[in-house]
């Protein structure tokens, strides 16, 4: 399995001892080109999903999708952002403007702060604290601010309203998405995210093998709730355009809605991706207990395993969003509060019994 | 970190403290309700990121998660409960003498703080111990549910029961009444 982290290590001593630069330098240099990567990262990723979203939702519906720019439409998406770019910015009549400014950068605030976590490849975690998902759902949280400041911001009864909807339906599901992690975290004995990736190894490592029933149940509410946390369909209940016209972010134009954009579509990769980290085992490949079997799986590189877990994850995402209707907000509402929390709950329960009496593979 | 680029943190600290403070600042100047909320949720951003400075990594997590995530939203929405026609009447003009009272009692409280500081010698015992990094979260985790000495499990149930008690009175006192 190729180490990411010989890479690091070589350019770390290449910056402090070839080069002989400090403490402070070295690691300013090295602090400004991982930031410039993860937004790189977080760019490309945008438009790959949001094409993806076109085509896959095209083909659901027995479309063809964007096919005019470029051979088979690929070059729809950066017509799309050019459009953006181009338009102008404008402000509403008698809006508070310094919150409509704030908002869409909160948003993207806690979209690429919990992008930060994702581990791509062994030894290349970008963040890596010892209490990183505690600080993963921390950071998201950010985001329910923002959201709720952009629909006060517009100065948009609408606005406010599907804001509200907005802000009530991500602290609903932040909780069972907590509970979810907190049952993973049970088994793996730690918070940290390489330490939960590494925890995964062996044959049948991934937590969905190791902790069967329980990490099963958490993984399905998971996937559940992140879908309602990212507001995307069948819970996009905050933009439903017959009702709050374009939800919370009506007011916005160019890149203000730009950023709401990238921010949702990054929240089902983030989404895809932690479940993938935390219940698919991240970049860590599948591991039978044949050596023949799991040396030749060692060969496909972690960074290949880890995105294409999460693409996976993405689709069935993209599958659920295009196929169920939206529900109204009392039954999303009554979906969280008296089913995927109540559950979650038990199914916490369920697990600690099962590490506590040593039942789950080993 | 340690004690190995003090450079890069006193920069850092310096950024953080001019957020911190500019932001408090805005947050008790301005006229608008949703604006010092805002202002108020960058303060604590502020001092989440001294926590992270200092290695508290837990600590700060709980602040962002806590403060930022829950206290904030929860002032939003009382905010939203209050109507829009009673905020914009809440403008109050600053006057001479109660500038020069909030003036004096400032300086008293730096006074103390500053006494207390100095006193105790707490700035050098602080930088001794910091040394340690960061605490692992296994021993935050005993220490908060154990039983032994200077363990918490005491106060950390006695606080869970708290807030059961409140969430339960925040249902009832909301709660329609059935039509009889």
């Amino acid at each position: 399995m190729f180490d990411f982290s010989i890479v690091t290590t070589w350019f770390d001593s290449l910056l402090r001892e070839t080069l002989g630069l400090g403490d402070f330098l070295s690691i300013l240099i090295e602090c400004v080109l991982v930031g410039v990567f993860i937004l790189a990262a977080y760019a490309m990723l945008a438009i790959v999903l949001i094409f993806m979203e076109r085509k896959v939702c095209a083909y659901f519906q027995c479309r063809l999708g964007p096919m005019r720019v470029g051979p088979w439409g690929v070059f729809q998406v950066f017509a799309d952002v050019l459009k953006m770019l181009q338009k102008e910015i404008f402000f509403v009549d008698k809006a508070d403007k310094l919150l409509y400014l704030v908002a869409p950068f909160l948003v993207l605030i806690a979209s690429v702060g919990t992008f930060s976590f994702m581990p791509w490849n062994k030894g290349a975690g970008i963040l890596d604290f010892n209490v990183g998902i505690f600080l993963l759902t921390a950071i998201s949280s950010i985001g329910v601010v923002g959201v709720f400041l952009a629909g006060w911001g517009s100065n948009n009864k609408y606005s406010v309203v599907s804001a509200m909807r907005g802000a009530v339906q991500m602290i609903s599901y932040e909780m069972s998405l907590c509970l979810c992690l907190i049952t993973a975290v049970v088994l793996t004995g730690t918070m940290q995210i390489s330490g939960i990736v590494e925890a995964q190894s062996g044959p049948f490592g991934w937590l969905v093998f190791q902790g069967h029933i329980p990490a099963i149940i958490a993984f399905i509410v998971f996937l559940v709730a992140g879908n309602a946390e990212a507001n995307r369909g069948p819970f996009d209940l905050p933009e439903a355009e017959s009702e709050l016209t374009a939800g919370y972010h009506t007011e916005y134009s160019g890149m203000g809605f730009g950023f709401f954009y990238l921010a949702e579509y990054l929240n089902m990769f983030v989404i895809a991706g932690v479940a993938t980290t935390v219940f698919l085992g991240g970049w860590m490949p599948i591991h039978i207990g044949v050596a023949g079997v799991d040396s030749f799986m060692d060969c496909i590189p972690g960074i290949v395993w880890f995105l294409g877990k999460a693409f996976l994850l993405v689709w069935v995402l993209l599958w659920i969003r295009w196929s169920f209707p939206r529900l109204r907000i009392d039954q999303i509402l009554k979906l969280e509060w008296k089913y995927l929390m109540p559950l979650s709950l038990i199914n916490l329960v369920l697990m600690t019994v099962i590490v506590a009496l040593g039942w789950y593979i080993k | 970190m340690g004690g190995r680029c003090i450079m890069a943190n006193l920069i850092m600290f310096i950024i953080l403290a001019v957020v911190i403070l500019g932001s408090a600042v805005m947050c008790v100047t301005t006229t608008r309700i949703m604006r010092a909320a805002t202002f108020m949720l960058f303060v604590l951003f502020g001092v989440a990121g001294l926590y992270f400075l200092l290695d508290y990594t837990y600590l700060g997590a709980a602040q962002i998660s806590v403060y930022a995530g829950g206290v904030t939203m929860i002032y939003v929405f009382a905010i939203q409960l209050v109507g829009k026609r009673t905020l914009q009447g809440l403008v109050e003009r600053v006057k001479t003498s109660r500038a020069v009272c909030g003036a004096l009692v400032a300086l008293v409280s730096f006074a103390v703080v500053a006494l207390v500081l100095l006193k105790n010698e707490f700035v050098s015992k602080a930088c001794c111990s910091a040394d340690g990094g960061e605490v692992p979260m296994e021993v935050i985790g005993q220490s908060l549910l154990g039983s032994e000495k200077y363990q918490y499990v005491l106060p950390f149930e006695f606080i869970s029961v708290f807030l059961l008690a409140c969430i339960i009175g925040g249902i009832v006192v909301s709660r329609k009444e059935e039509e009889k």
